[in-house]
């Protein structure tokens, strides 16, 4: 009787749609496998036919298993908001992290005894390099950003993400581009362009992937019940629509067949170096960056209980941000053959950009006004506050370098890597650590295993960032300082080989940093883990924790 | 009305937030990317470049692979000590046919840019079967395999197709000769390296490898590398007639 009453359940068009399209992709898939011109790429090609077709099983089954009504947009009122994907990201974000943190440690191990390549293709470091970079850049950083866009969108907009299988397609599928990606580089596939190694048809796949999650994102915004956008989703939606034209300006290539995966970008030379350090530096503003001050503009205010320090601040801080940061690009291409005006416009405008970081900086420190007290109290809070201090060092380090005469030195030596790195390990993984602090208890609805680990954390890491940047302060102004000394006779002093050989010590203590900071992310997988597996539910305490707009 | 309150149009209009995005970031990337398109004096007019042979350009895509350029530039800067320690500074027009292009951003090794001929082919067999073995400080990886490994060279004419497609100037005889091409370039005294070099000026043809019976990567990586920088020649060339 009642089930004559219920609704027929029914495939939906997108369920339908969704799993012929992968019945297609896997079909073709094989075909490549097939006929591919490398055994890397019919490998690649079979990850894609097993993707594709779990992919089809998974639909199958979510649609038997499901009940015939959609899940609804709220519940008593209250939104019912969709909690499983930002799961899956932010446990895909700590495996990540690790994976990412531990091949940076070996190839750090590489350079300072050379002998661990171990003559084994897969594991020199021209391979690992670029792994390392994109595993703790676009796997760990872009899955914090996946998980906690997809968080605040919902709290901030009071409102149901939108898409049915949309949301799961944008996890699922930026994870397994991440394990094309990183296989393909072990197995030398890259189109040489830093930060945008994968070649054409992993762009394509992600690109497919990166148009859902902003329309995902967008039509959650639609939903909102809240009448205003909140701040944090203007940083967002920036950081997604950023880097989807980056992607597509940068990526722009001629496969050499369906069947190869090799393709050759279209730009060339000086205009291909332009094109990249467009890409390059805004993969900084807009991924490391603009995102990332999105995560500091909802998770420290909900942390510190405290409103944001300046509204109107951080309407200046958006648009100039946003608007500088683009221009910024040429300041990695100081003193090439780039023709001097465009170095010069580089220069001057990664100066200005001085400001509205700071601007961004005193708007996230002081939204403690109030409750300072809690850096003492709370090492969750502090760990994102300090992560605020170090995105305030690395926003003036920054311009500093990009000016020429400064950049004259700086530029190919180590002193980019542990600029670089300050802003990585300080900014992007303290705010990272610390919203996954917070958020892995408020999605499993447990208290946080145990805030003592994360003290722990806090200081065994942060001595491994100074350790880290230190050094590579030290060896890179060291060499270059080394690259221009003469004798009083007017001879270039040094060999190129006996600065390599100077930079030891400092390899080694870099190493030993990035140790450190490893094990500091290890306490916190440990930490999480805890959580996650607990018994025990959330303390009431939860009502003044959770985040209600 | 304060201007404060004007900004409401953005917090309270997703699409009209969008489209400010879009145009927001797309002005500093329009202004400095388009320009190096059509201003003339971009890239130098100078004689001496050319495409890269069959055999190079199968190198060139060794060094890709390998990830060269994250540990060697390829962009002299026009700084003394750069000049002294490496040659002539880097100009435009060489790297105008190299897709993408090869400046890199770190010098854990030294630059490349003109490394072709400095060292014998030799030394490269040695130095990238075992690069402490003729550079006892290095720190670079063990590349032994390279010189163990035959060039697949069975798709390259497709790959100069596609960069012609791209404007780098490959005639229908230099692609319909590819193949053909790199036997000619690693063979020691081929007869047809006249012919060869009629197509590609100043080219190097020999065996790179010291293993004349086989075609391998590392005939392959070190004919790009013997190659690098050395197109033009910087006795004719005049800095002021280029000054941008």
């Amino acid at each position: 009787m009642a089930n004559a009453l219920a609704p027929q359940k029914q495939m939906t068009i997108g369920e339908g749609g969704l799993a012929l399209t992968f019945v297609a992709l896997a079909l073709l898939s094989i075909v490549i496998a097939a006929k591919a011109f490398t055994p890397a790429y019919a490998f690649h090609a079979y990850l894609f036919t097993a993707a594709s077709v779990a992919a089809v099983f998974a639909i199958i089954n979510r649609y038997y298993d499901r009940p015939a009504e959609r899940p609804p947009l709220t519940i008593d009122g209250k939104p019912n908001y969709n909690m499983g994907p930002i799961k899956f990201a932010s446990i895909a974000a700590m495996f990540w992290g690790l994976a990412g943190f531990t091949v940076g440690l070996y190839i750090a191990l590489e350079l300072a005894y050379p002998a661990l390549n171990l003559d084994t293709a897969y594991i020199t470091f021209g391979r690992l390099r670029p792994l390392h970079t994109s595993a703790v850049i676009f796997a760990f950083g872009g899955n914090v950003l996946l998980a906690t866009s997809f968080y605040v969108v919902q709290r901030t907009c009071r409102a149901r993400l939108a898409g049915d299988l949309a949301p799961w397609f944008v996890v699922l599928g930026y994870n397994f581009f991440i394990v094309i990606a990183g296989t393909g580089y072990l197995l030398g596939i890259t189109q040489s362009k830093e930060y945008a190694e994968p070649e054409w048809y992993s762009d394509l796949f992600l690109t497919v992937v990166w148009v859902t999650y902003f329309l995902v994102y967008l039509a959650t915004i639609m939903r909102r019940t809240e009448p205003h956008i909140y701040v944090a989703n203007w940083f967002y939606l920036a950081f997604i629509l950023t880097i989807a034209v980056l992607h597509l300006g940068n990526n722009a290539a001629v496969p050499v067949s369906l069947f190869s995966p090799k393709s050759y970008i279209v730009w060339s030379g000086v205009q291909d170096a332009m094109v990249q350090w467009w890409y390059g530096h805004n993969a900084v503003g807009f991924f490391l960056t603009a995102g990332f001050l999105a995560i500091m503009y909802y998770f420290i205010p909900k942390r510190a209980e405290r409103p944001v320090y300046s509204y109107r601040l951080s309407i200046v801080h958006f648009w100039a941000l946003i608007f500088l940061y683009i221009w910024a690009g040429p300041h990695h291409l100081h003193y090439t053959a780039l023709p001097d005006w465009a170095q010069t416009l580089g220069m001057t405008f990664s100066i200005m950009l001085w400001m509205p970081s700071w601007g961004g900086m005193i708007n996230g420190i002081m939204t403690l006004s109030g409750a300072w007290d809690k850096l003492r109290t709370d090492p969750v809070l502090r760990m994102m506050v300090v992560s605020v201090a170090f995105y305030g060092m690395s926003t003036f380090e920054g311009p500093m370098m990009s000016v020429k005469v400064v950049n004259s030195l700086s530029h190919y030596t180590d002193w980019t890597i542990g600029h670089v790195h300050s802003g990585a390990l300080g900014w992007v993984g303290y705010v990272s650590f610390g919203a996954l602090y917070c958020l892995i208890p408020w999605l499993w609805n447990r208290p946080l295993y145990s805030l003592k680990l994360v003290n722990w954390h806090f200081w065994i890491s942060t001595i491994g960032i100074v350790l880290y940047i230190t050094a590579m302060w030290v060896s890179g102004i060291l060499q270059g300082l080394m690259w221009r000394a003469y004798t009083p006779l007017g001879f270039l002093e040094y060999s190129f080989v006996e600065t390599v050989e100077a930079m030891h010590p400092f390899y080694v203590i870099r190493a030993l940093g990035g140790l450190l900071f490893l094990t500091g992310a290890v306490i916190m997988a440990f930490n999480l883990w805890k959580t996650v597996t607990s018994t025990e539910a959330a303390a009431p305490a939860r009502a003044t924790l959770a985040p209600a707009e | 009305m304060s201007i404060w309150q004007k900004h409401a149009i953005f917090e309270k209009n997703s699409i009209i937030l969008v489209i400010g995005i879009l145009i927001v970031i797309a002005i500093g990337g329009l202004v400095e990317i388009v320009p190096l398109f059509y201003l003339k004096n971009t890239i130098e007019k100078v004689e001496g470049v050319r495409p890269y042979t069959p055999l190079e350009l199968a190198g060139r895509n060794i060094y890709v692979r390998e990830g060269c350029y994250l540990c060697h530039s390829q962009m002299i800067r026009p700084l003394r000590d750069e000049v002294e320690r490496y040659g002539h500074y880097s100009l435009a027009a060489e790297s105008m046919y190299d897709h993408p292009f090869q400046w890199g951003s770190k010098r854990t090794g030294p630059d490349l840019a003109r490394v072709g001929g400095k060292y014998s082919d030799d030394w490269h067999r040695d130095h990238l079967r075992n690069p402490r073995s003729v550079v006892p400080g290095s720190v670079m990886p063990d590349y032994s395999w390279l010189e163990k490994t035959d060039l697949d060279y069975s798709h390259i004419d497709a790959d100069m197709k596609v960069l012609a497609l791209e404007g780098v100037p490959y005639t229908k005889e230099m692609i319909a000769d590819a193949q053909k091409d790199v036997v000619t370039q690693t063979t020691t005294d081929s007869p047809d390296s006249a012919d060869l070099a009629k197509r590609y000026p100043k080219v190097q043809a020999r065996d790179f490898d010291g293993d004349p019976k086989r075609i391998t990567e590392a005939d392959a990586l070190i004919a790009y590398l013997q190659m690098l920088g050395t197109e033009v020649d910087f006795k004719l060339y005049d800095d002021k007639a280029n000054i941008r």
